[in-house]
Formats: C-alpha cells, sequence, structure tokens
C-alpha cells in the first residue's frame, strides 16, 4: 500500500552537497520544499563530537558515516560480457549516505576545473587535429565554459571559506598560487592553511625543478569565519580526522556545517530522513516527473509525494540508477553506442608512491584533510602532448592528510609485515615517511558504463547498480607518464629510501582506497541523443527533472570534483530560480 | 592476558594469542600482542556488531571472483574467523604434527609465513586471504584507541609516536614543523 501525500513544490532526492545547496536556493525562492534522504538526520553536536568522533577504528576502518553495502552496493565487472560481482564491503570508494552526504565525511580538496578541461574535446581537436581522439574516446565538451562558471565556483568556495591562494587574478599571474588555473575575479576567502614538513620538502623539490607548487585550496579552513548565508565556521585543529569523519569543530566546510545550520530553520523545507527513494514516476505522454516514491527505511511503509519540480542530487550512483529504475531516459548501449543513461561513468587514475627520509620529523598527524603542496605542472594540456599516445594529466601532490596509525603505516620496500623486524620498521619509520601522489583525469571510454545488474539486488529488492569499469589504453599511459614525473619530483626531495612508483598497471580492484571521484551516467550535452541533461542540468526527457552532481560530468579531469560539483549546483539553481520558474518549460531546444 | 570469553572459545582464544604474539612479540619497544589487549579487541569485535556482518552485503549467489572481486565470501567476520582457525589448526596439526598454539616460536613464524605466501594449503579455505584477515584484525587491536580494548596503555601509539587525543594541534603545527612532538599518547577514555 503506497500512501499518496500532498503535492509540494519541489522535492530534493538526497540532502548531501548538491542537495542542500539546491533546497536552500529553492526555499530562498519561497518554494516548499521537501528533502528526502535515505540516512539518518545527523546533527554535528551530537554526531560528530569530540573525544568520540576521533576513532579510526569506528570511522575510517568500519566506515560508520559511509553507504551500509548491506542495504544497497554495486556490482563490478570489467567488461561486458562478464558477470558482475558485487561490492560486499566498500573500498576504492566510499559513497555517503545521511544528512551531508559524501559532503560530510569528505577531505575539503576544493579545486576548480582547468579552462581547458571544459572545452576537452575542442581543445584537444583544435591543438592536435580532428582525427587525434580514438573513437573510443567518448570525451565531450562541458556545455558552459570556465568563465561562464567561474562565478558560481567563486560562490561555492565562498559557502565554504576555502582557504588558499589565488594564482591568477583577473589574468594577473601571482607566483606561490596555481598560475595555471582560470582567471578568478577574488582571491580565496581565507589565507593557506599552515604548511606541513612534508609539504615544505616537496615545494622546495618543486622550485628546482622549475615547477610552480602551491597550497591545496583546502575547506578545512585556516580561520573562524561567517559564510554568506550566515553559517559559523571554526579554525582547523589540524586534528587529522578529516576524510571518513565528520568535523568536531566545523572547521571543514560540509552541508551540516555550512548549508543545513540555515537550511533547517528554514519554514519552507522539511526534512524526511531514513526515507529511501526507489523511484521518479514519469509520464512520458507529458514529458513530466509527476512524484516520488520512498519508503521509510523505520517503518517499511512506502509514501508517494507529488511535486511540480523534482531535483535528483543523490549522487553519481544514485543519481543514475533512479533514472534506469524509473524509466527514464534511453539506457546507453556499448555495443550500438546508441542510449545515454548510463554513459560515460569515470573515476580517478591514482598513483601513489611512498618516501622515507631518516632524518625528517614529518608529524604526519599534524595534519588537515586538505594539506598539500601541489603542481599542475603535468596536468590538463599544461604539457605539450605530442607523440605521447594519451591525452590529459595529473594533479601531482604532497603532504599527509592524516597520521592515523591502523591505516597510515608505509615501510620500506622488503620490510616483514608483522615479527620483530617490522616493529623496529615501525618505530623508525612513522614518523619519517609521507607519499607524493598523482591524482590523474578519466577519460570516457565507450567501454566504461553503468546500467542494471541481472542478479543482485538491494534490501528493498529492486537491482543494484552494475558497473563495468577498467583501466583503458589512455589511463595507463597517462598514469605511467605521471607517476614518472613524480618519481622525478621525490628524487628532488632526496629521501633516505623511495618506495617504488605504482603507476596504473593492473585492472581496477574494488579494495584498496582510490577515491570517492565517480562521474557520469547522467551526463551534460548538446544533443538528447548522446546525453541526459542539458546544460542548465534539466533532464532532456522531463522538464522538470534536473539532475546535479558530478553525474553530469562527460568525464573527469584530475582535480577532484566537489568545487566543480558545487558550482553547477548554484548555476542550476540559479537558472530554475530566475528562468524556469517564471515559465516552466524546456531551458534549451534542441 | 586475555579474559576473552565474549564470543571467542578457548581454543580459538589459545589461537589468537599464540597468533597476535607472534605477530606482535614482546620486546623493548612494546609488550607482545595479547598482553597489550589484541585478543581481547578481537573478542569484542566479533562479538559486536562487525562480528556478525553488519555493513557487509551478504546475499547470493556467492561465486568465486577475481582477486579484484574483493571478498567474495559472504561469511559474517565471526563465522571467517570461526572456519579460518579450524582451518588452521588443521593444517598445522597435518604439518607439524600440533595445534597452532602449541609450536614454538619459530614453528608458529614458519607457519604464519606460510600462510602468507600462500604456501599453506588449508583444506576448503584460502590460507593468504585467512592471513590477510588476521594480520588486519590484530593490528586493528593494536593501533585502534583503547576503548576498544587494545592497545593497552596506549603501546601501539607509544611505538609509533603517534600523540592520540586530542589531536588540537593549532599552537603546535608552526613550531613543531619538522621537530618531534613528545606527548604522552591519550586516548577517548581519558579525554571524556
Ligand atoms: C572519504 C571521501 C573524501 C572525499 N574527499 C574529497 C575532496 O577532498 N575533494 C573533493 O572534491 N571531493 C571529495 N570527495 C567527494 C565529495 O564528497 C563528493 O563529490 C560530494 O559530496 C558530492 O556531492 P553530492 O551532493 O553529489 O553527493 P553527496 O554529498 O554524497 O549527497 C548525496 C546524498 O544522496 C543520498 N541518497 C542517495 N541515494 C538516495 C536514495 N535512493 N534516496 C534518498 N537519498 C539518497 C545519500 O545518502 C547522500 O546523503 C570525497 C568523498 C569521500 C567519501
Amino acid at each position: 500500500m503506497v500512501t499518496r501525500l500532498k503535492e509540494t513544490d519541489a522535492v530534493v532526492i538526497g540532502i548531501g552537497w548538491t542537495g542542500s545547496i539546491l533546497a536552500l536556493e529553492l526555499a530562498k525562492a519561497g518554494l516548499n520544499v521537501v528533502g528526502l534522504e535515505r540516512g539518518a538526520a545527523r546533527r554535528p553536536d551530537k554526531d560528530f563530537a569530540t573525544p568520540e568522533i576521533r576513532d579510526e577504528l569506528t570511522y575510517a576502518v568500519r566506515q560508520k558515516l559511509v553507504q551500509d553495502p548491506a542495504v544497497e552496493t554495486f556490482t563490478m565487472r570489467h567488461e561486458s560480457g562478464e558477470t558482475a560481482l558485487p561490492i560486499r564491503r566498500f573500498g576504492a570508494f566510499l559513497p555517503g549516505m545521511g544528512l551531508g552526504g559524501a559532503g560530510t565525511i569528505w577531505n575539503g580538496l576544493t579545486w576548480r576545473f582547468l579552462p581547458f578541461d571544459h572545452q576537452l574535446r575542442s581543445r584537444i581537436e583544435a591543438r592536435y587535429g580532428k582525427s587525434a581522439i580514438p573513437v573510443d574516446m567518448t570525451i565531450a565538451d562541458w556545455q558552459m565554459s570556465y568563465d561562464e562558471l567561474e562565478p558560481f565556483y567563486e560562490r561555492f568556495e565562498k559557502l565554504c571559506g576555502t582557504s588558499g591562494k589565488a594564482g591568477n587574478l583577473r589574468g594577473t599571474r601571482i607566483d606561490g598560487g596555481n598560475i595555471f588555473e582560470g582567471p578568478r575575479q577574488s582571491d580565496y576567502p581565507n589565507r593557506p592553511l599552515t604548511q606541513s614538513q612534508a609539504g615544505a620538502l616537496f615545494e622546495r623539490a618543486a622550485k628546482s625543478l622549475g615547477y610552480h607548487p602551491y597550497p591545496t585550496p583546502a575547506s578545512t579552513i585556516s580561520a573562524a569565519y561567517t559564510n554568506p548565508e550566515g553559517a559559523v565556521m571554526g579554525a582547523c585543529e589540524y586534528c587529522g580526522h578529516c576524510d571518513r569523519f565528520g568535523c568536531a569543530v566545523n572547521a571543514k566546510a560540509s552541508p551540516n556545517a555550512s548549508v543545513l545550520p540555515i537550511l533547517l530553520q528554514d519554514r519552507h523545507f522539511t526534512l524526511r530522513a531514513d526515507s529511501f527513494v526507489t523511484q521518479i514516476v514519469y509520464d512520458k505522454a507529458s514529458r513530466k516527473a509527476t512524484a516520488v516514491r520512498y519508503v521509510d527505511m523505520n517503518t517499511g511503509q512506502e509514501f508517494e509525494q507529488p511535486a511540480g519540480l523534482i531535483a535528483l542530487c543523490s549522487y553519481t550512483f544514485s543519481n543514475t540508477r533512479l533514472m534506469l529504475l524509473s524509466g527514464i531516459g534511453t539506457p546507453y548501449d556499448p555495443q550500438t553506442m546508441t542510449g545515454a543513461v548510463g554513459k560515460n561513468y569515470c573515476y580517478q587514475v591514482t598513483a601513489p608512491q611512498h618516501l622515507f627520509f631518516a632524518d625528517e620529523e614529518i608529524n604526519p598527524f599534524m595534519a588537515t584533510g586538505a594539506h598539500a603542496m601541489n603542481i599542475d605542472d603535468f596536468n590538463g594540456d599544461n604539457f605539450d602532448h605530442e607523440g605521447l599516445g594519451f591525452f590529459g594529466g595529473a594533479l601531482i601532490f604532497a603532504g599527509p592528510t592524516h597520521g592515523r596509525p591502523i591505516m597510515g603505516r608505509a615501510l620500506p620496500p622488503g620490510t616483514p609485515r608483522w615479527g620483530r623486524a617490522w616493529k623496529q620498521a615501525t618505530a623508525q619509520w612513522y614518523n619519517h615517511s609521507f607519499s607524493i601522489h598523482a591524482s590523474g583525469a578519466s577519460y570516457a571510454h565507450r567501454g566504461n558504463y553503468l546500467d542494471l545488474d541481472p542478479t543482485y539486488r538491494d534490501r528493498l529488492g529492486r537491482p543494484l547498480l552494475r558497473m563495468t569499469y577498467n583501466f583503458r589504453d589512455n589511463d595507463r599511459k597517462l598514469s605511467a607518464y605521471v607517476a614518472e614525473k613524480a618519481s622525478g619530483l621525490a628524487k628532488a626531495m632526496n629521501p633516505t629510501v623511495m618506495g617504488p612508483a605504482q603507476p596504473r598497471r593492473g585492472d581496477f580492484d574494488v579494495a584498496p582506497y582510490q577515491s570517492t571521484h565517480n562521474t557520469g551516467g547522467t551526463i551534460m550535452g548538446a544533443d538528447p541523443k548522446t546525453s541526459v541533461v542539458n546544460r542548465y542540468l534539466q533532464s532532456w526527457d522531463a522538464d522538470n527533472l534536473f539532475i546535479l552532481g558530478a553525474s553530469v560530468f562527460p568525464q573527469n579531469p584530475a582535480h577532484p570534483p566537489t568545487g566543480a560539483v558545487g558550482a553547477l549546483a548554484y548555476w542550476a539553481a540559479q537558472a530554475i530560480t530566475t528562468r524556469y520558474l517564471k515559465s516552466p518549460g524546456k531551458l534549451v531546444s534542441a | 592476558m586475555t579474559d576473552g570469553g565474549a564470543t571467542l572459545t578457548a581454543a580459538e582464544a589459545a589461537f589468537l594469542v599464540a597468533a597476535a604474539d607472534t605477530i606482535i612479540p614482546a620486546d623493548e619497544l612494546s609488550p607482545s600482542g595479547s598482553q597489550c589487549g589484541v585478543v581481547d579487541f578481537i573478542d569484542r569485535e566479533l562479538a559486536g556488531p562487525y562480528g556478525q556482518g553488519v555493513r557487509l552485503y551478504r546475499d547470493g549467489p556467492i561465486v568465486k571472483g577475481k582477486k579484484e572481486h574483493g571478498y567474495q565470501l559472504g561469511l559474517a567476520p565471526r563465522d571467517f574467523f570461526r572456519i579460518g582457525i579450524e582451518a588452521a589448526d588443521d593444517w598445522t596439526r597435518a604439518t607439524y604434527q600440533k595445534n597452532f598454539a602449541e609450536l614454538d616460536e619459530a614453528g608458529r613464524q614458519a607457519a604464519l609465513t606460510a600462510m602468507e605466501t600462500g604456501k599453506a594449503a588449508f583444506e576448503n579455505f584460502n590460507a593468504r586471504e585467512f592471513f590477510e584477515a588476521l594480520i588486519a584484525i590484530v593490528m586493528e587491536g593494536f593501533f585502534a584507541d583503547p576503548i576498544h580494548g587494545g592497545n593497552r596503555d596506549g603501546a601501539g601509539w607509544k611505538m609509533v609516536g603517534y600523540p592520540g587525543l586530542p589531536a588540537d594541534y593549532r599552537a603546535t603545527i608552526e613550531p613543531n614543523r619538522g621537530k618531534r612532538l613528545d606527548i604522552v599518547p591519550r586516548g577517548i577514555a581519558d579525554r571524556r
């Protein structure tokens, strides 16, 4: 029995970063908004309080704030044709669940993408020729340029209070910032964080090689701050409990710290937590999404919430899955390359290398989740790709994000993993090591996509999302190239011992953490046949349905996604409140 | 050594004491694994929600996958260790005519090495997978906050120089950059 509820103006599915931002903008515009969140209604003062929150076992190892795979997980296979198996425990990526979503447990690295990333296909074709891009590399331009999105990037940084140093202020390059970034209208709202020893070593080495190091734009912020919405944030304690944790001092920007204190007070907003959305009710004839079905996870009761406007803000996986479960749009078929839902699933191509310094005290535990020094010299198209056999690049960086001892104990190659020699080496190296990382772009490939699994089901009996994914030729070549550059930097730091470079060689493995930067599945585009949403993130198949989040990225650049995810949320919110509400209908004709 | 008893049988506790003390032997750097409470930790973890398989997708079909598919057994950790310890003891009895716990230190080292390198052939259980789960939970017990029953007196943290809580480094991040921070580690229970 489905209980049908009274119609509301808008329903937002998922209250993480995008859902909270959009819900607040819609509420400010006077709409009555219902927020449906499948997880618990967490409260920072109660759920993220010290000392309990700073517990590595509970939060980082047992993943208390992460999506519960026993309720819903994904299946994975490397190629279509293989049988996918369920990810029984999360490892490679950790989707969020509960009020705040992954926005509660992120690191706080807050980048803007490069202007190049916004115009990927046309810029590559212009520089390397029309036929340079392999047929299977299904990359596409974004539907807005960097300059168009710039004010919205700025808005998200101001919401977060991001700490950083501009490298390009209105066209003027500034040393010490990222000189490769697109022009910014204003500097970061807060000064950079205090540097770590590892960051200092990296900076010196990068400069000695003629590179351009700059501090991580960090939403674990350097000073107390009140954001434009009126939310009050504290200064970072460098406690090293950011990723996988909620922040005890509201120094890490999150929906919980930066948006919800205001949103939950707004009388136009109603939160329904523990409300698992199972379907969007779609009227194909009128091309409208009419209602949202969900299950109250405490009582098992099923509800249908009709609404004038519906927004999918439920992260890459649920955004794609709910489109497929609701029969909206055409599922992507890799054989015929028709259909668009599930297409261009991308990830991040990471390559870490451990370094050991006998004479340096690293103090890895004095850190924030966003505490590195970085270079963009090998990112995007900042270097010549002629003859390299791949496109794209990586962000290369170093600096510990924590020193939590269950998970952070790298040892020189060849050290035993247990026994007396292990103890000696662990005692010797724990405070004397850190890693250099390359976070590489992941460009769309015809064979990497999302669809529904034919066998495995979630707790409510619906098909799980199936991921067909592997590292492809471009990924492997890119990874080998940037890992070598990172190794060169590592050498220049003069470590006592260098672990092996680890470019991506084998197949995608669901166990070791790589990143929760999953993108694609409901990509933006200019053509309804090959994309799911238009440039305002409006569904081509239902005018009153908007899809927010990295699921709209046609491919994943090297920088972490959330700066752009937040910017796009403001971009879509503006289109909805200033244009769509005045005259509901298609915002782009195709 | 171990009060145990939340879920572990005497035989399982004996196996785990022997394993924890081989993985983390007593020396000048720390007491042994079991002296640090590692086996109490494992007992509590396996008796609790983790041991029962909460937050583990256990639906079938259960199919043996590729290595990259990760854990595919569907067994909750409590059952995994029950079956794994039995299989390990069966194997040491067949190979060395003794339960693992009855071996001398050199024997235990040889047995663990055989499991780690995949040379031990357990019947109906993957020795290497068992070893990986074993070393993981022992390390958790040695390095997790003492509130969970292991890492007694912060022994694991002291060994490496991890200062524990409160973890507020606003005043030290600058002056202590590149300099060792000598703090006696405290845990959650000390800060409440
Ligand atoms: C450990 C970790 C570290 C990270 N670090 C960084 C970083 O440093 N920099 C960076 O750029 N990015 C980082 N990320 C990624 C970042 O968290 C995400 O990009 C961001 O939160 C995405 O926002 P979103 O609104 O799309 O999804 P989320 O913030 O995850 O919100 C989605 C919400 O939808 C809910 N939901 C899903 N399905 C349903 C359903 N069926 N019914 C109801 N509700 C549903 C979820 O429970 C969740 O609350 C990190 C992620 C993790 C996990």
